[in-house]
């Protein structure tokens, strides 16, 4: 603890106490990263467990351009909250448009992936360790990515209803801290799966 | 004082129509409702868990008993341990801290006040949801089937094979459901606490309940988020045939334990440390002094905090562990006693010259302060793994763990109960009856938590359903199912005591205690809106400045 958390304060200073909706999400972004702690770790435990094919490096292709395009998502995301912030509105609808976009074409390329895997490759949930903890840590994140697509698809009807102001600006900041914690459990998704498991 | 009691003569005079007066708890996004609905939602189930145990205690009284069905014994631990643990105790403290947290730093609600509501009403489908087995556990045709996998439902019990129906998917649902609710009342802590003090309440000068309460929240988010985690695996594999704990398929039944332990262990932490938070705001004010070592207590609790997350394999001695990670957890088991003591000390520092006072509050503490270092002690004993090889799994640790829970954190509440009684409802508790509640029930656990250890080292394992004759456990057992007649008779004298009151009670007045802390400066119950104007404070005891202008605390601090 600092030593700034004793220090006593002048009562007729203005009392500053930080965001609750700051912290708030970062609270649950705390607990968030606790279970994808779990399911990382269980991905890592069952590496070469599996007792049956198929096994990783025989079916898994580096989504080089899904990862690319969710990775820039919060590049734009956070242009679109700082277009916001210096009121300029039709700006932060653009850019929240272009996050929407690149989100919605990441969850495309998961779901064709999962498609190639399980038609083509034979693969389910149950195939094996490797389906089992594939499926449950990439859909865990691909729904993580669905949520934030709701919340933005939300933020976008109530830009195109004219609703959205510049003193909103905090609450498009508090959510996307959401979307780059998403952005950032991608990076590790990507390095476990597909370059350590592989 | 007794103007103060026409706030609630109003509240006697609502001549609206029951069902609107229902409709407006349903509805409610107040601090106090909600914590008021979770601590009653709470009891209902302490006296559901209640039965669970005294059906077991029946049960084992003599040997061979025929009172239920080893099937029936099976559900009743298993619902007993889980119903206590997620149903009684985190609402319990949950609703506490819900009420009290706004009240003591000075705001008028929490932070999120419908993320509150939504978080008790998780909590309480959760449990629902769990109890609801008994009727639909085998699918709706009519025989029910609640969990019997144990609390800690240990793979490969609960896969497919061993646990047909759906017994152990209304388990992992309910817990799912109300592991939602707790990180949600986690959040809402945090929030609260850091963002919404009222002016010149620094952290250094917060209530050590709003303190511990938001060491509490860090815990319930960082420990309750993988047991959340492992029961979305566990219905994975139960619903899609996955095999992360299917041994069959090369999966592995001891990632369960570590999963399940991890959140385990630091539960406990999360129950006691509200029931320490209890503990360090009644015994300053019964004692008549401030709070011993407050810089110190904080520190403990934090550091509590950090080390209780690395302790959880200590339940896992047995599985068959390397030996290097068997002193890891021996020593960290060890080393938690360490600030764990420090708290003890000060506690009992704070009573030191005190003018002590015994009313019920503080009986409960006292008596908490004795059996909590004795659980200590006991725990201590455990984390050896060679000592812990012996007594893993028998009744040695069923009442060592009790010792905890019962012994601390249930004298505690009951102590916190009598204490906060009067502000949550503007009348004062019947002395005696508390004091008969509090002899009763002490005698009652003493009889059976004490002797509860003894047919534990004589080798007793836990969760049998009944024992052979001759083995020397048959005089243990009967004194401990004894033990279970007194503490029935307390409760009912503290729920008696609680419905008199409630009805009967004398006013209570804005500050009966002649406290110390914000929740007394406003009347007994609150208003809606907690002040009617946000205090502004200097001290860690803003009304001890203001009833002593003459020698304030600020000057010392």
């Amino acid at each position: 603890m600092s030593s700034a958390a004793f220090a006593r304060p002048s009562i007729e200073s203005e009392w500053v106490l930080p965001s609750r909706g700051r912290v708030g999400m970062l609270s649950l972004i705390a607990a968030e990263a606790a279970i994808f702690t779990i399911f990382v770790v269980a991905y890592i435990f069952y590496i070469g467990k599996s007792l049956s094919g198929p096994m990783p490096k025989d079916v898994l292709e580096l989504p080089i351009f899904n990862t690319v395009c969710l990775l820039s998502s919060s590049l734009t995301i956070h242009l679109a909250v700082r277009a916001l912030r210096n009121a300029k509105v039709r700006a932060f609808g653009l850019w929240w448009f272009v996050t929407i976009a690149l989100g919605a074409i990441f969850l495309v390329g998961t779901a064709r992936e999962w498609q190639r895997l399980i038609f083509e490759k034979g693969l389910t949930i149950s195939t094996n360790l490797f389906g089992t903890t594939y499926y449950s840590l990439v859909g865990l994140h691909a729904f993580h990515v669905t949520v934030g697509l709701i919340a933005l698809a939300i933020g976008m009807i109530f830009t195109f209803l004219g609703k959205v102001k510049p003193e909103h600006s905090e609450r498009a900041e508090i959510f996307s801290l959401y979307w780059h914690f998403v952005d950032a459990v991608w990076v590790i998704v990507f390095t476990v799966v597909y370059v350590v498991g592989r | 004082m007794a103007t103060k009691s026409i706030a609630l003569t109003g509240v006697d005079r609502d001549t609206r129509p029951i069902s609107e007066k229902l409709h407006d708890w349903v509805v409610t996004v107040d601090h106090k409702k909600l914590g008021i609905l979770y601590i009653l939602y709470a009891l209902l189930f302490l006296v559901i868990g209640g039965i669970e145990a005294t059906i077991i205690r029946i049960q084992l009284v003599v040997p061979h008993n025929h009172f239920v069905s080893p099937q029936v014994f099976n559900r009743m631990f298993t619902m007993h341990g889980t119903t206590m643990i997620f149903f009684v105790f985190m609402p319990m403290l949950f609703g506490f801290g819900t009420y009290l947290i706004p009240l003591m730093i000075g705001a008028r609600d929490m932070a999120f006040p419908r993320l509150n509501a939504f978080s008790f009403w998780m909590t309480a489908f959760g449990g629902l949801l769990l109890y609801f087995s008994f009727i639909g556990g085998n699918g709706l045709y009519g025989a029910g089937n609640a969990p019997d996998v144990g609390w800690f439902a240990y793979a490969p019990l609960t896969s497919r094979a061993f646990s047909p129906g759906h017994s152990t998917d209304f388990w992992t649902l309910g817990l799912l459901v109300s592991g939602f609710g707790s990180i949600g009342t986690a959040v809402n802590f945090i929030a609260t606490i850091l963002c919404m003090r009222c002016p010149g309440m620094t952290l250094g000068k917060m209530p050590l309940l709003a303190w511990l309460n938001l060491v509490m929240a860090g815990m319930v988010i960082l420990a309750v988020s993988p047991l959340t985690a492992a029961q979305i695996m566990l219905s994975i594999d139960r619903y899609l045939g996955a095999h992360f704990f299917d041994s069959q398929a090369g999966g592995s039944a001891v990632l369960w334990m570590h999963f399940f332990w991890i959140f385990g262990h630091p539960e406990v932490y999360i129950l006691v440390i509200p029931a320490f938070a209890f503990v360090s705001e009644i015994i300053p004010v019964f004692s008549r002094k401030p709070i011993f070592g407050y810089p110190v207590m904080v520190a403990a609790t934090v550091c509590i905090g950090f080390v209780s997350f690395s302790v959880w394999a200590h339940h896992m001695f047995t599985v068959g562990m390397t030996s290097y990670a068997n002193s890891f957890f021996t020593i960290t088991t060890m080393v938690v006693g360490v600030p764990t003591g420090i708290k003890i000390f000060n506690w009992i520092g704070t009573m030191w010259g005190g003018k002590i006072q015994f009313r019920a509050p503080m009986l409960f503490c006292v008596g908490f302060l004795f059996q909590f270092l004795t659980a200590g002690l006991t725990g201590i004993m455990l984390s050896a793994s060679p000592f812990n090889w012996q007594l893993s799994n028998s009744y040695f640790v069923v009442a060592h763990f009790h010792y905890v829970l019962v012994g601390a954190i249930l004298f505690t509440i009951f102590g916190a109960f009598y204490y906060w009684f009067p502000k949550i409802t503007g009348r004062m508790y019947n002395e005696t009856l508390a004091k008969w509640h509090f002899w009763l029930f002490l005698i009652g656990f003493h009889l059976t938590f004490d002797f509860m250890h003894i047919p534990g080292i004589l080798g007793m394992p836990r969760r049998i359903y009944t024992y052979e004759p001759g083995r020397g456990w048959e005089i243990w057992n009967l004194i401990v199912t004894i033990g279970v007649i007194f503490q029935i008779a307390g409760v009912l004298v503290f729920v008696f005591n609680l419905l008199r009151s409630l009805v009967n009670g004398e006013s209570a007045g804005a500050d009966p205690w002649d406290a110390w802390t914000l929740e007394w400066s406003t009347s007994s119950p609150p208003p809606e809106y907690n002040f009617a104007k946000i205090p502004v404070v200097k001290s860690r005891r803003p009304l001890w400045d203001i009833k002593h202008p003459e020698d304030p605390d600020w000057k010392y601090e």
